[in-house]
């Protein structure tokens, strides 16, 4: 079968199509304002609202890209962004195999996954203890000094 | 899965780390476990506090007159780190498609289970269980109603898989020629969780597990004992395509001017507004797309008896011929009861013959 001989699809994308894109950035503008006045954080959940092929795309497209850019890998990658509103972030967390597992607007100053957590500290403190204790990291320090000189 | 895991007696959250998986690697599987369940980001810091002691429960999973879809559908699901840490905060103590063991050191193994776990232990079923005669499936020689009805006993609750064993499904499709029935047509003192689909979408049957495992109890039914997180509203109410259904914008055909635009797939036979699912907004292949964006209406697959419902490719305002209320009919009119239930049965069986269609290229066309 030629490929002028497929039937030739047009799958209308736009605001128009599921009226979500508007209501979604609306949404953004109501809990960034009470982010501003009460310090209270939100998170909307892409993949829980009824969008179109392209409407997804609408939304990150309308919200841009701003001054901060983190990748993470933790149970496979995942990015962070600020978008070009200050306060208004984007996670998506992919699996290893790089499928999308969850898409999230997050309204806040920091997202909480970014931050180091007290679990990870805490057995990180014991650690270079333990490693400072037996010596494994002052012996590589020295190693490496010796190699650079 | 490693010894550390496999210990029963470790909270998941200690398990985990004892695999080295970081905090900040947990609260990421906690924000997809929780727009997985369909639940409010807030519930993130929950989802992670109660997962973090989890204790592993034992799971049997049973497997009947079924095709393995449903199984297949789980295990070769695109999150796989997700499912798999699903699976590794559960001991999967019996599934005779994937364990290595078979006959009677299989059966021996679940036995082992139910005693050690006895009341505790989560029964999983797929497939639906045959009545007409208990040698149409038997697992090492025990029939499937035996097998049922002994494993349910020391369960703590039954979640069903597919809707053979939710419903019937498809041996359970007119005439019936094995007298397949549902679990819930057998066992009425246990709660069952009634997880339909023909597959279920793999994230909801993980989903339901992981519910059980956060809060430690059955998640919120509808009156089909379906977890309203997943089943409580319609595809129709969820799909994209809805305002063209009210602009009154419908493909005609699979080839039209409107199948090409993306308008409703109504009168193409699609059963969104009578089936309750989370295709719509959960979608396949890891969020990829789902049957309707695919330009195909939905079949209803998660409904009650939904392989006899009059046709794929009817709109479900065009009447079907309701064959249940005719004998219905019959017998009320005064018929005596044996006679009535054996003319009832042989009526059913002649008129779901004769009412059998067979879908055609033709037809397709039409």
């Amino acid at each position: 079968m030629s490929e002028a001989s497929l039937p030739q699809f047009n799958i209308q994308i736009g605001n128009d199509l599921t009226w979500n894109v508007q209501p979604i950035l609306h949404e953004i503008r109501h809990a960034l304002r009470k982010l501003l006045e009460t310090g209270e954080s939100s998170i909307i959940d892409l993949r829980s609202i009824p969008l179109a092929p392209g409407e997804e795309e609408t939304i990150i497209d309308t919200l841009g890209c701003g001054e901060v850019h983190a990748k993470l890998n933790a149970l496979g990658p995942s990015e962070i962004y600020e978008t070009r509103f200050a306060g208004v972030w984007l996670t998506t967390h992919f699996n290893e195999e790089s499928s999308v597992i969850g898409r999230f607007i997050e309204i806040t100053r920091f997202p909480e996954i970014l931050k180091s957590q007290h679990e990870d500290m805490t057995i990180s403190l014991d650690q270079l203890e333990q490693e400072l204790e037996h010596g494994s990291l002052s012996d590589q320090t020295e190693t490496d000094a010796e190699t650079n000189t | 899965m490693t010894n550390d895991l496999s210990r029963k007696d470790k909270t998941l959250g200690e398990a985990l780390r004892s695999q080295g998986i970081s905090r900040r690697s947990f609260l990421k599987f906690c924000a997809a476990t929780a727009s997985m369940m369909a639940l409010p980001p807030s519930m993130i810091p929950t989802i992670a506090n109660a997962l973090e002691k989890a204790r592993r429960p034992s799971v049997i999973w049973l497997s009947f007159q079924e095709c393995t879809g449903c199984t297949e559908s789980l295990t070769r699901a695109h999150t796989a780190t997700i499912e798999s840490l699903i699976f590794d905060s559960i001991s999967l103590d019996y599934h005779h498609t994937l364990q290595a063991a078979s006959g009677h050191a299989a059966e021996a193994a679940r036995e082992a289970a139910m005693e050690e776990n006895d009341g505790k232990y989560l029964l999983v079923v797929d497939g639906s269980i045959p009545l007409g005669n208990p040698g149409y499936s038997t697992i090492a020689g025990i029939s499937n109603y035996d097998m049922l009805i002994d494993t349910a006993k020391g369960a703590a609750a039954i979640i069903t898989v597919g809707t053979c064993a939710a419903f019937g499904g498809i041996p359970h499709a007119r005439p019936n020629p094995t007298g397949a029935v549902s679990v819930s047509d057998i066992i009425k003192d246990k709660p069952i969780i009634n997880v339909p689909g023909c597959p279920p979408i793999p994230v909801v049957i993980t989903g339901v597990l992981t519910h059980f495992l956060t809060f430690g109890a059955i998640p919120e039914l509808d009156h089909l004992g379906r977890p309203k997180t997943f089943y409580g509203q319609s595809i129709h109410d969820r799909c994209y395509r809805r305002p063209f259904y009210d602009k009154g914008l419908f493909a005609e055909t699979f080839d039209d001017e409107g199948a090409k635009a993306g308008w409703c797939l109504y009168k193409l036979g699609c059963k969104g507004p009578t089936t309750y699912n989370a295709c719509a907004t959960t979608k396949w292949n890891g969020g990829v797309s789902f049957p309707i964006e695919a330009g195909h209406p939905c079949l209803g697959c998660s409904e009650p008896d939904f392989w006899d419902g009059g046709g794929f490719y009817k709109a479900i305002s065009i009447p079907t011929e309701n064959i249940t209320k005719t004998t219905i009919y019959a017998a009320a009119a005064g018929v005596a009861a044996g006679v009535a239930i054996g003319a009832t049965g042989r009526m059913k069986k002649a008129s779901a013959n004769k009412s059998h269609q067979k879908v055609t290229i033709d037809d397709l066309k039409k």
